[in-house]
């Protein structure tokens, strides 16, 4: 069985290779292989793998890529995740992908999903709307419909026919893919100290570029290979963070957090794979199951409305208080409108319940990490010395 | 060379159409401020995808939270209403439209008339090509604790509005928006009201797309921009369904047929704009803490708006679009689709071009807005297109809605200056 070492180098080499050389691997394997890209925060990835296709997370470019033609496309005041997306687009890092498909997170993902477009207009590209209306007749009804749609669009592309036989085994696939996240970020929350938050992001990480097959094992594996390691047990403060779920902080922050006397119990970051709070179910008709799931079992996160007022924000409570954390780090992307403006709302929550919290801002190439270090330094030291 | 800047004139000069826009805007503001006595119930709402003509079926009286920005505005008291939202935790990157209106509330709710803002007693979040929509009356709600009614009115992304996107707005409004209209205000809902009132509709919107279109005479009687935003005033708010409507835009069409027939330009601040030579399309909402002064930019130079799309975020209804009677609930789902900014990128590029062309316009200048990603995100992208595309030269000022922070007259002027300078050039060069 691989170290712990070794399965987190193999994660890091997958998280700094800009080219995607496992997806581009994996699609070379065999001919009539497709892969379709996604941008942050969920799409039906089942779908896609049923299919025969390999889906592939798009999570910017990180701190290691210049950005110089996406800056052209883009006002300073706009978040860097889609101009880092289009330089990988025309520096053909993605002419491999057969498709992209952009999920409603916000205006600035929504808006390329159209530059997409215009931009390549002989490669599939299709904004992705989920529903705001929770009822099954409303709701529920529209969202079977595109995901029908969805389903025919890539039946096209990869010219295979999606059986139902073939999503329900997709489902089952990732409903494992989802459960093993959550018993990895229990493990965290359980164990800090044998599973740092840089690792547990990379491992993550990961399983936005390879095949949810070769992923469940490497969790299993990385799980198996750290419970086996005695690691130095520090006396962090143990804290969430929030805000994070679309453009990434650069690991270096993430590692920061942690040098700083954190150790971080739960995150938002990729929430696509753990978005459904419970398995999809495989013994009804699976477009129904994955539109019912959507709507009764998403992870709450800005992007989707809240119809009921009275648990508003109640989610990050909950999330505090299972994990047994002490407080709230608000980390959000510049000028990221789904977390900055959901902010307000979810410290006046915390505020209620008297969870602490602190808030900063970073960029996925943000370089300096010493602020970073004393804000969450000092927040640490004051839950310890003062909560 | 361009003409020195003159002082703006302490007289601002309108048109009769304009004083009874006013009218109409103060009036409603005057009817927010009365419902202590009234006894009507509020209901908060947006521009693009507002439901006018369903809420009037109610007998409850719209309050629009970005009119009052714009209004607060204009009065140049948004900057202290946006800062008072940030000392309560409100970033400084997000919609200052929001801040605004946050921040209105925060200190007192006394809106732009000096009139009190009443409470909402529904908010109706009409989720319409705009994101920020959803956060902003989620905040309001978290504060107010009232009825809101979420519609979620589908994006264009592939530049389509299909069946299942219509049946699925007409499905919310029926089992979401009008149970809980007919439950907050105690009026049991009848559709014929409602057809009634589309009628009315679909009657100004024929006049105002003939004064949109206007602009295509030359010289334009209209400035589709500046002089634009008064005319979308009445039907982008609370009387497009109403007769009040009816009236403005026959007037309004009444006066510009006479402009047109003396060969007149638009009617600026200053009085008749006389020489034309600019004729220009605008994409992005304006400035509106500077409006005059950005306004007096263009009719100095003898530069004209001629088509605008931030006069299409209310409906795109110069490219067909009518309320229709006989599909009340379908048409106010179509209605909803096609607002300007729910419509995708290419679909965006393309009107633009369309103005371009039809309107015989000289170029294409962008005011990108420093807190409105729906409208600004692409819009470097959508210049390089339109210019590709009509081979026009185009230009890029950026400024805020109603965050004075955000205008710096010194470069705006500039880089307005140079652009009119390329576009002479360019003629000179026969393009």
């Amino acid at each position: 069985m691989a170290t712990r070492e070794e399965i987190t180098n193999r994660c890091q080499a997958l998280y700094d290779d800009l080219d995607f050389t496992a997806a581009r691997k994996w699609k070379d394997a065999e001919p009539g292989r497709h892969v379709i890209g996604y941008m942050p925060m969920y799409v039906p990835r089942e779908i896609i793998h049923a299919a025969g296709m390999m889906p592939l997370g798009i999570l910017g470019g990180g701190d290691q890529l210049e950005v110089i033609q996406g800056d052209a496309y883009y006002q300073s005041y706009i978040c860097r995740i889609p101009r880092s997306t289009i330089e990988l687009l025309l520096t053909d890092r993605l002419d491999f992908v057969d498709g992209m498909l952009f999920p409603s997170i916000c205006d600035v993902i929504r808006n390329l999903s159209g530059m997409w477009k215009l931009l390549r207009p002989d490669v599939y590209a299709h904004y992705f709307d989920v529903p705001q209306n929770y009822m099954r007749d409303v709701g529920g009804e529209f969202y079977i419909h595109e995901l029908n749609v969805l389903k025919e669009d890539l039946e096209k592309i990869s010219g295979n026919k999606v059986t139902n036989e073939a999503l329900k085994n997709s489902i089952e696939l990732y409903n494992e893919n989802r459960r093993l996240t959550r018993k990895l970020y229990k493990f965290r929350a359980d164990y800090p100290w044998l599973a740092p938050s840089s690792e547990v992001y990379l491992i993550n990480r990961a399983g936005m570029v390879i095949p949810v097959e070769d992923h469940n094992i490497l969790i299993t594996d990385y799980i198996d290979a750290a419970k086996q390691e005695d690691r130095p047990k520090r006396d962090n403060s143990r804290v969430v963070i929030s805000g994070s779920f679309c453009e990434q902080p650069p690991i270096n922050l993430i590692k920061s957090i942690e040098i700083s006397g954190c150790y971080v119990v739960d995150d938002d970051y990729m929430l696509v794979n753990r978005w459904f709070a419970k398995p999809v179910p495989t013994d009804i008709d699976p477009m129904q199951a994955l539109s019912y799931t959507f709507l009764e079992a998403s992870v709450k996160m800005p992007s989707c409305f809240e119809p009921n007022e009275d648990i508003k924000g109640q989610f990050l409570v909950d999330l505090v208080r299972e994990t047994n954390a002490e407080g709230v780090i608000f980390a959000a992307a510049s000028f990221c409108d789904p977390a900055l403006l959901e902010r307000p709302i979810l410290q006046d929550v915390l505020n209620q319940v008297d969870i602490p919290h602190i808030s900063f801002k970073y960029a996925e190439n943000t370089g300096q990490m010493q602020p970073i270090r004393e804000q969450a330094g000092t927040f640490a030291d004051s839950i310890k010395l003062w909560s | 060379m361009s003409a020195p800047q003159r002082k703006p004139s302490t007289d601002v000069q309108k048109d009769a159409s304009m004083a009874k826009q006013k009218a109409m805007i103060d009036g409603n503001f005057d009817r927010l401020g009365n419902v202590k006595n009234t006894g009507e119930k509020v209901s908060y709402t947006f521009v693009p995808g507002n439901l006018n003509e369903l809420i009037m079926c109610f007998d409850m009286v719209g309050n629009y939270p970005e009119i009052n920005a714009i209004q607060n505005g204009l009065r140049k008291k948004s900057g202290g209403m946006i800062m008072e939202a940030e000392k309560w935790g409100h970033s400084e990157d997000v919609c200052t439209y929001v801040k605004a209106d946050i921040g209105m509330m925060r200190k007192g709710n006394i809106g732009p008339t000096g009139q009190p803002i009443p409470e909402p007693d529904i908010l109706m979040l009409s989720y319409t090509g705009c994101y920020t929509f959803l956060k902003w009356f989620e905040l309001l709600r978290h504060d107010y604790k009232c009825e809101t009614a979420m519609l979620h009115v589908p994006y264009t992304g592939d530049g389509v509005i299909t069946k299942a996107m219509t049946d699925y707005v007409v499905k919310q409004l029926k089992e979401e928006v009008i149970p809980k209209y007919e439950k907050v205000s105690g009026v049991k809902f009848d559709i014929d009201r409602l057809r009634e009132n589309l009628a009315h509709s679909a009657k100004a919107e024929d006049d105002f797309v003939w004064v949109l279109e206007s602009a295509k005479n030359k010289p334009s009687p209209i400035d589709a921009y500046f002089g634009g935003i008064y005319y979308i005033g009445p039907i982008f708010t609370a009387f497009r369904g109403t007769d009040l409507a009816v009236d403005y835009y026959k007037t309004l069409r009444a006066e510009i047929e006479e402009r047109i027939r003396k060969g007149q330009g638009p009617i600026t601040p200053e009085g008749e704009m006389k020489n034309e030579k600019y004729r220009i399309v605008t994409e992005g909402p304006p400035n509106y803490t500077s409006m005059r002064e950005f306004w007096k930019m263009f009719y100095d130079e003898g530069a004209v708006v001629v088509a605008s799309t931030y006069t299409k975020v209310g409906g795109t209804y110069d490219f067909g679009f009518r309320h229709d009677p006989s599909r009340p609930l379908e048409s106010l789902a179509e209605y909803c689709m096609h607002c300007y900014t729910n419509r995708n990128l290419p679909e965006r590029t393309r009107m633009l071009e369309t103005y371009i062309n039809d309107y015989e316009a000289d170029g294409l200048l962008i005011n990108s807005i420093k807190s409105c990603n729906s409208f600004a995100a692409g819009e470097l992208m959508m210049m390089r297109e339109v210019e590709k595309r009509t081979g026009k030269p185009a230009a890029f000022v950026e400024t805020d809605l109603v965050d004075p922070r955000y205008f710096s007259a010194a470069n705006v002027k500039n880089r307005l200056e140079s652009y009119f300078q390329m576009i002479d050039q360019k003629r000179r060069a026969g393009v």
